[in-house]
């Protein structure tokens, strides 16, 4: 959206993230989403009288992932603290938190702006806490309802510096690290269900200026979508207020997807004093240089690394290195058909252009596609070896997305393998030339276009069938005797 | 049969002897607690069907051959260990009617063990105070003088020790609560190292000094009952991994050139003559013994109230947060909104010490005072312990008096905090710098009210904090002194 262009929007994103874990942060309850209310709950998830938090250790390791992930630096004593405030589906009345020593700081994301340049943004710090429970206020009036199934979900929260400057660079930003996060298989990255939120901070200033505006920060943002939407209308609102003289108040904002609007929340968010301090019940959490070296030699490759190698090593145009690394799934299947022996290049047209776009029409992700990469592959490698031509393989592939189908019996079952045959396609040919003394006249006098025309009349009596290389030097062959 | 005058070592020995069952034990224990208990008020809860049924398993066992040291041994815990399916009251109203659904280590361990649980031990409401006057359920009396406190908050523990209502009782120690209700009523209170015994299961107070420990009628036997529940807990993050020695077999009864060390600021002027006595004369049986004094100096002594009347009281303030009406525990009639259940919940539902410690800890810890009140705390909790560390360089234990008085009467301190915060000045410093301490008895007042000393160790060295009791205890007899009841 085109804002005043002597105003600069500054944004800064907190995103909460679900780490996959197998049990909760502090006990051996499921994270499974969805049970039924209160039956992933246990003693410790209830914050009953005595009871006391042990740290899962795969958190640890899913959060130094992350870290390496993003360059960030590994603190090696890190401290988890309380924040204390009172809501019914906070069960000990206090959030286990980081505060003072988080477990990562300073790292980066690259994004690519709107101009299409590459930009590095800053990661101030990425923290591990506990999610709280949720409540439900619908059903009999005046009561509320409590599920602490959630609670004790591990979350990381992963908190940009103020470096992002428009709504698309904030866009960007979130669908690379909700990439990261999945290549390292750490989170689901699923907006709606709420395994991957995320808060905005943001402020506008005059262009020019070096002090940040007061900034206010937007809740209720339930996709990349809605994110980007509603920076761009807050923005407009914070200009829009400045410019007729008033100013802007520091506060907590509530996105309205339906009304398109940001507005003061209120209840919940009441000036709080969060009386942070350190977790007197967990330990300082020391993490040997020795486990984040044998953490990085583990990791997985990841999407710039990914893209870097598809360009230099296969070739792949930049363009394409992008949308085939955008997600871990739309690589995997690359590299699957690759692996098949399809040319890099030739897969990648396939992919990025037959598939994406029958994939884009009918609203479905890359695994969710009826063609698996194996069948892709061996279609690709008809291809290659001659045995249909590539008009035919559209055919095939048609069908393929339709039945998930492989193509070798497509091919078989309605008879598109390729005419190679020498003597068949001599006497189609020869048949052709007689039917159309005209154009074998023309291109004798030089006219040289018209075997455009004639190929077209061959292949056609060959329902595509013939071996365009075959039916080129036969052309060729009869013409010039 | 007099259980009040059997020990728990001889006790063992009978029951494996089969001079008594530990059914026949658990009945003598529980008809004296229906007639002593009304008039000390040591126990909040008597559970006389779960004891029998114990004490069944346990003289099967002992029939089997299978039995451990603390099999048919008939104990009081103090009410603050989650128990399943029995009350856990923590002294409180919030939680008067509270039944956890899961057992502490503690209690399992001792379970475990074959201990014939009788009940659960009065105490200061949530562990807060010196006199046991804080409970809900009413204040403890000391067997020794009903008029007088029996100190706090294991008051209930301690009490029902000096009564002869069980042969050992579990306390905890977050700033001497074993240590000084044990000096008060003439019983042996050891507070073992900061993680040493699980925490797991046992409600909170203030989490980074907190611990529970046995309290006996003798070194020797606060030496079985810390066997039982010693160790690592892999529910507890801030338990110690380190492997529990075999106590009964460290103690020994000389005490050839052990270094005791006498910290010059734990004698102020002010300390009443008849304590200040009886550790001279402790002083010289420890001499007579083989040992070595030495004077040493703990500097910063003085500052251990301030430092844990700021700690303390801020852990606690989030730690009594879940005290909210919510899932548990009292709740108040008819809340027209939620602020109005979180308010009138807990204004109903705590006393007037533990309000006073949730505010005083949510004031240290408010933005603007953190830094001056709680950070600041927390470094000189460090030249605390740096103190006690240097001191251990030259020698291997300091002995210093328990309390500054002995039993006060009841309603003397309760309206003045200060006063009654002070009775803690020689334990507190102990739990700041999470070293193990005991309390033995060492002489009486004017008015024959126990006098109790406290040895303080280095960290884990609990075997030679009882192997010096045991060996003080071998030389006199002011351990076997009992009150007329």
């Amino acid at each position: 959206m085109a804002h005043d262009p002597l105003y600069e929007t500054v944004i800064g994103l907190e995103v909460h993230a679900q780490m996959r874990t197998q049990s909760k942060i502090f006990c051996g309850c499921s994270t499974t989403f969805g049970a039924e209310a209160n039956t992933q709950i246990c003693p410790v998830c209830a914050a009953l009288p005595g009871v006391l938090p042990v740290l899962n250790t795969e958190l640890v390791q899913m959060a130094i992932k992350t870290g390496l992930a993003i360059q960030g630096k590994i603190r090696e004593r890190s401290e988890f603290s309380r924040k204390n405030y009172f809501y019914p589906d906070l069960p000990a009345g206090y959030q286990i938190s980081q505060f003072e020593l988080p477990i990562i700081e300073q790292g980066e994301l690259h994004v690519v702006t709107d101009d299409g340049n590459k930009k590095k943004i800053g990661i101030t710090r990425i923290h591990m806490e506990v999610d709280a429970g949720k409540s439900l206020h619908e059903g009999i009036q005046g009561f509320s309802w409590i599920d602490l199934n959630r609670t004790g979900t591990p979350l990381l929260e992963i908190v940009s510096e103020p470096d992002l400057r428009s709504s698309q660079e904030a866009g960007a930003y979130l669908k690379k690290l909700r990439s990261i996060l999945r290549y390292l298989q750490v989170c689901d990255g699923n907006m709606e269900e709420g395994s991957f939120r995320c808060d905005a901070n943001v402020s506008v200033r005059k262009q020019g200026q070096t002090r940040l505006g007061t900034r206010t920060e937007l809740k209720n943002l339930n996709s990349i979508r809605n994110v980007m939407r509603a920076i761009d209308y807050e923005a407009e609102r914070q200009i829009d207020t400045l410019e007729s003289g008033g100013v802007v108040v520091q506060e907590t904002r509530l996105w309205d997807a339906t009304l398109n609007t940001t507005r003061p929340m209120r209840g919940k968010e009441e000036a709080h004093d969060y009386r942070y301090f350190p977790e007197p019940d967990l330990p300082p959490l020391v993490i040997h240089q020795d486990r984040i070296d044998a953490m990085a030699q583990q990791l997985p490759e990841l999407p710039d690394a990914k893209a870097q190698r598809f360009s230099s090593e296969l070739g792949l145009s930049e363009y394409d290195a992008g949308v085939l690394t955008a997600s871990r799934e739309m690589a995997i299947y690359f590299e699957e058909t690759v692996h098949l022996g399809a040319h890099p290049k030739t897969a990648a047209n396939w992919i990025t252009v037959e598939l994406l776009g029958r994939l884009n029409r009918e609203g479905l992700d890359i695994d969710q596609s009826r063609v698996s990469p194996n069948h892709m592959g061996r279609l690709i490698n008809l291809i290659q070896n001659n045995e249909i031509s590539g008009k035919i393989a559209k055919q095939v592939f048609d069908v393929m997305f339709e039945t998930g189908d492989d193509p070798e019996t497509i091919v078989q079952k309605r008879g598109l393998k390729q005419v190679s045959d020498t003597g068949a396609i001599e006497a189609v040919v020869d048949k052709i030339l007689a039917d159309n003394p005209l154009q074998v006249q023309q291109y004798r006098e030089g006219k040289t276009k018209v075997i455009g025309f004639l190929v077209g009349q061959i292949m056609k009596a060959t329902q595509g069938k013939a071996n365009p290389a075959a039916v080129n030097a036969i052309l060729q062959d009869r013409l010039s005797g | 049969m007099d259980p009040s005058q059997l020990t728990l070592v001889q006790t063992q020995s009978m029951l494996r002897a089969r001079q008594i069952s530990a059914r026949e034990l658990a009945i003598a224990f529980l008809d004296r607690i229906d007639r002593i208990n009304p008039d000390i008020n040591a126990f909040i809860t008597v559970d006389r069907e779960g004891a029998l049924r114990a004490a069944q398993q346990a003289d099967e066992r002992l029939h089997q051959g299978n039995a451990t040291p603390m099999t048919g041994i008939p104990i009081g815990v103090k009410d603050l260990f989650c128990t399943e399916n029995l009350r856990t009251t923590c002294g409180s109203k919030m939680l008067s009617r509270f039944i956890p659904p899961y057992e502490s280590t503690v209690t399992r361990k001792l379970k475990e063990a074959g201990a014939v649980i009788l009940g659960k031990t009065n105490m200061d409401e949530f562990a807060m105070g010196s006199s046991n006057e804080t409970s809900w359920f009413g204040p403890v009396k000391n067997p020794w003088d009903p008029q007088r406190i029996p100190g706090g908050s294991s008051g209930g523990s301690a009490a029902a020790l000096a009564a002869g209502l069980a042969l050992a009782t579990i306390g905890t120690d977050t700033g001497g609560s074993i240590r000084q209700p044990a000096a008060l009523t003439g019983i042996t209170g050891l507070k073992p190292t900061y993680g040493r015994v699980s925490r797991y299961g046992m409600i909170a107070f203030a989490s980074s000094l907190d611990q529970a420990g046995p309290m006996a009628r003798s070194a020797e036997d606060a030496a079985v009952v810390l066997q039982c529940i010693a160790g690592h807990d892999a529910q507890d993050s801030t338990s110690i991994r380190a492997d529990v020695p075999d106590y009964a077999k460290t103690l020994y009864p000389r005490m050839d050139a052990i270094r005791i060390g006498i910290p010059t600021e734990y004698r102020p002027d002010n300390l009443l003559p008849e304590i200040q006595q009886a550790l001279e004369k402790a002083e010289q049986i420890f001499r007579d013994l083989g040992a070595v004094l030495v004077p040493v100096s703990l500097p910063h002594t003085r500052y251990a109230i301030p430092t844990y009347y700021i700690i303390a009281p801020a852990e606690a303030s989030s730690n009594l947060a879940r005290y909210d009406g919510i899932r548990f525990g009292y709740r108040c009639q008819d809340p027209v909104d939620l602020k109005d259940l979180y308010t009138r919940t807990r204004t109903e539902g705590f006393g007037d010490e533990v309000k006073r410690r949730i505010m005083l800890g949510t004031y240290v810890l408010s933005s603007g005072y953190y830094d001056a009140y709680y950070r600041k705390a927390q470094k000189v909790r460090r030249l605390i312990a740096n103190d006690f560390h240097e001191a251990f360089k030259s020698v291997d234990l300091l002995l210093t008096p328990t309390t500054p008085t002995t039993a006060f009467p009841l309603g003397d301190k309760i309206d003045d905090p200060v006063a009654m915060y002070l009775s803690d000045l020689f334990t507190i410093n102990v739990n700041l710098a999470g070293l193990p301490g005991i309390s033995i008895p060492c002489g009486t007042d004017a008015q024959g009210l126990p006098i109790g000393m406290q040895l303080i160790a280095p960290i884990l060295k609990e075997e030679n904090l009882l192997s010096a009791a045991h060996a003080f205890q071998t030389a006199t007899t002011w351990h076997q002194r009992k009150p007329e009841l």
